[in-house]
């Protein structure tokens, strides 16, 4: 009983896994290149001929006059998108915990803000991919003032800025409302914002 | 929080219609006569006669043999990676515990992993042995299941089908045609696919970027169409390549739950009593809510000790608020907690946040609905593991009532109730077993990443999730040492073939006896007093053998966190 099905054992984990491990990929590729060229290959933005990042990816901002992106525990540098990676600290953490105090003290400083000034939890807590491209509203008009003054604009025309770029919930009720860092910094580096009100 | 709500009502009504859609759909297939000229081809080349009925032990057999072929297949092309072409990274082979646990690991449906995909693997692995054994395990899960319902509905007969039609129509009707539409809408909203690897980026800033690529789309669509799990990359849907925008999530969402559901009314169609079909999904769906009323709160109350650094973890107009450490931006509470209780209700285990963050509470919804392990459960054995748990049901209840327990008109006796006894117990026993020898072994211990009752919920949370095929991690766990590769491999594995085959026996069974007509005597099982009843003798059973091990991780963890005691 067992001999017969030695053929067809042997034959289908070979056949199928050239139908659905070669052919099935091989054609969806195929499909998604003629499509959407621009999202298959990763969405990848460019000055140029460079390659400056991707829309869904976030990238890692310091100076001043950029907005800053939330904390991000990828491999050995912050927003390695080789090597995707959380904190993957519990609640009740005290190195989570030590973690978020000295983020919160940081934020305060940068931003000049008050001692005792609320912070945004997601401008405290790592991402879940390290490579969040979003953060909140909230964040970022807690970081308007600082890169106002670091590029020597009012700070309303900065937080006009922040209103046009934020995304809203998609279809109006799905996910949340946010801001996508690399979008609103390459917004700041070009003109139009000298032509907002 | 309204507009939260609006989220899950959506998930529910969406879901809700594609069940009649795909299960209609899912009938059809399983009930079809004729064979599509692929098909045709395929069975010539297997040598098989499509039309020849097995009985359960035969179907069986082929079914664990043939996944045992392709398991090898795919330990076989992990340990020869190194050697094989079109990787520009040249990630090398994974070792031998490594390569065992994986292939374990996807042909089981768990998709648990001890790597991190795009360090550890190539484009030609991520397709010839992530995208395939996804495939076939989900085909093999649908045909195990739907012998099982042929079981149920023959009469004094030993036919259960044919696995080799089985198998070979799910890939072609159902699997490939609706994985391939769904990685094209993957692909529009931002998911890659391309056979590059990398690219690299010079940020604003002067930075490098490598952004890893790869046939991504294509994996993401049969992860959760198949219930597999297993990302692309390390930190799985919370990356932004594999669930890029809100919409990709609800569509993930929406894929796990399709066959787990759809199946549900198949099953009702092809034994003609629609109404028990109903009652099932009932079921499934009182219990899902349940754990996710429990799930939301606690996530969007977030942790006290937020507050008392002055974190503002308000949810409000200008930001999601709550516990946001582990959670995207994207997704926010809200898609967060619902994706959470899907992944672990229908046995996926793809991740859009990092379970080990959750609160303690909101860690240990995901962790009971693996120990259940039959809120929807993943393509095929889920709705096999509600049957079984319905049998028990019938059985109880008769005794305290003293009637005969019958099932679908069929008399359950000593048999039935022995294998099903077997196909309930396992559970529990492997993830105990395993929990409780990890716990003693020399060494285990320093690969927890947390202190305290949380690095006991790590443990337990990585053997509930091998042994439910479910996937998901609480990630802190440095799980890939040749001690937790083989124990989660084995827990995998047992957890996937000792509720399946002794199950299939029950179908075999059954199939083989006469149909007794119900009298006053019989119990009705389509009412909503037998979905309560159901309901009941599941919480009543999982929680009163995962109660004591809960108590030592989740439920200590809560009580501390409250204390604002660390660890």
């Amino acid at each position: 009983m067992s001999l017969s099905l030695v053929r067809p054992v042997l034959v289908s984990a070979v056949l199928f896994m050239a139908i659905t491990g070669l052919a099935y990929p091989l054609a969806a590729t195929g499909l998604a290149t003629a499509l959407f060229p621009r999202q298959s290959s990763g969405s990848l933005l460019r000055h140029g001929d460079t390659v400056i990042g991707s829309s869904m990816i976030g990238q890692d901002f310091r100076t001043p006059h950029y907005f800053h992106p939330r904390p991000s525990m990828t491999g050995d540098l912050p927003y390695n998108a080789a090597a995707s990676g959380a904190s993957n600290l519990g609640p009740t953490s005290a190195k989570l915990r030590d973690a978020v105090r000295e983020r919160a003290e940081a934020f305060r400083k940068e931003n000049h803000l008050a001692a005792d000034a609320p912070v945004p939890v997601d401008a405290v807590t790592a991402s879940g991919s390290g490579l969040d491209p979003d953060i909140s509203l909230a964040n970022a008009h807690a970081q308007s003032a600082r890169v106002a003054t670091a590029r020597h604009l009012a700070v309303d025309k900065v937080d006009a800025l922040i209103d046009q770029q934020a995304l809203g919930r998609q279809w109006g009720v799905l996910g949340e409302p946010r801001i996508n860092v690399l979008a609103l910094n390459l917004a700041l580096d070009s003109a139009s914002i000298r032509t907002l009100p | 929080m309204s507009i939260d709500i609006v989220q899950f009502a959506l998930l529910l009504a969406l879901m809700a219609g594609l069940v009649v859609v795909a299960g209609r759909w899912l009938t059809r297939v399983l009930t079809a006569q004729n064979h599509w000229l692929p098909e045709r081809l395929g069975y010539r080349l297997l040598g098989v006669d499509p039309a020849a009925p097995m009985d359960w032990k035969r179907y069986g057999i082929a079914l664990v043999l043939s996944n045992a072929a392709m398991m090898l297949l795919g330990y076989v092309i992990l340990r020869l990676q190194g050697w094989l072409p079109f990787d520009a990274l040249q990630r090398p082979a994974q070792t031998p515990d490594l390569a065992f646990n994986t292939a374990a690991s996807f042909i089981t449906n768990t998709n648990w992993q001890s790597y991190s995909g795009e360090s550890s693997l190539s484009n030609l692995s991520q397709m010839a042995v992530i995208t395939f054994l996804m495939t076939v395990s989900a085909a093999s899960g649908i045909a195990g299941c739907a012998a099982f319902i042929r079981g149920l509905a023959q009469r004094e007969a030993r036919d259960v089908g044919n696995y080799w039609a089985d198998f070979t129509r799910i890939i072609w009707r159902l699997l490939l045609p609706a994985c391939l539409v769904l990685s094209l809408v993957y692909v529009w909203q931002g998911i890659p696919q391309t056979l590059a690897s990398s690219t690299d980026a010079t940020t604003l800033e002067g930075a490098t970027q490598h952004i890893v690529v790869g046939p991504v789309a294509s994996l993401e669509a049969i992860k959760h169409i198949g219930t597999n799990g297993g990302g692309f990359y390390g930190v799985n849907a919370a990356h932004p390549f594999e669930d890029p925008t809100p919409l990709t999530n609800l569509l993930h969402m929406l894929a796990m739950f399709l066959v787990p559901s759809a199946l549900t009314y198949a099953f009702g169609r092809m034994l003609s009593r629609r109404r028990q079909g109903w009652a099932f999904l009932a079921a499934f769906v009182v219990m899902f809510v349940g754990f996710l009323s429990v799930e939301y709160p606690a996530e969007r109350h977030g942790n006290p000790m937020f507050t008392s650094l002055s974190v503002d973890q308000t949810p409000g107009a200008t930001q999601p608020g709550g516990n946001m450490e582990g959670k995207e931006m994207r997704f926010g509470i809200a898609q967060t907690s619902a994706f959470v209780a899907v992944t672990t209700a229908a046995t996926t285990g793809s991740v859009n946040a990092m379970h080990d963050s959750l609160t303690p509470v909101g860690g240990m919804v995901p962790l009971f609905l693996m120990m259940l392990n039959d809120v929807f459960g993943g393509v095929g054995v889920g709705f096999i593991n509600l049957v079984s748990f319905a049998i028990l049901t019938v059985f109880l209840v008769g005794m305290m009532i003293g009637r005969t327990p019958e099932f679908l008109g069929k008399k359950i006796e000593a048999r039935e109730m022995k294998l099903v006894m077997l196909a309930v117990l396992a559970h529990p026993f492997c993830i105990l077993g395993f929990t409780a020898l990890a716990a003693v072994w020399p060494g285990a211990s320093a690969s927890f990443a947390n202190a305290g009752p949380h690095g006991f919920s790590e443990l337990i949370y990585a053997y509930t999730s091998g042994t439910a095929n479910n996937g998901s991690a609480f990630a802190g766990l440095n799980a890939n040492t040749p001690f937790y590769n083989t124990t989660i491999g084995l827990a995998m594995l047992m957890g996937r073939y000792f509720t399946l085959l002794p199950m299939l026996a029950v179908a075999g069974s059954l199939a083989t006896k006469r149909s007794a007509p119900e009298s006053l005597g019989t119990l009705p099982t389509a009412t909503p007093l037998f979905t309560c009843l159901l309901i009941f003798v599941i919480v009543v059973v999982g929680g009163l053998t995962f109660l004591p091990a809960l108590a030592l991780g989740p439920i200590v963890e809560q009580l501390a966190m409250t204390a604002s005691q660390f660890f």
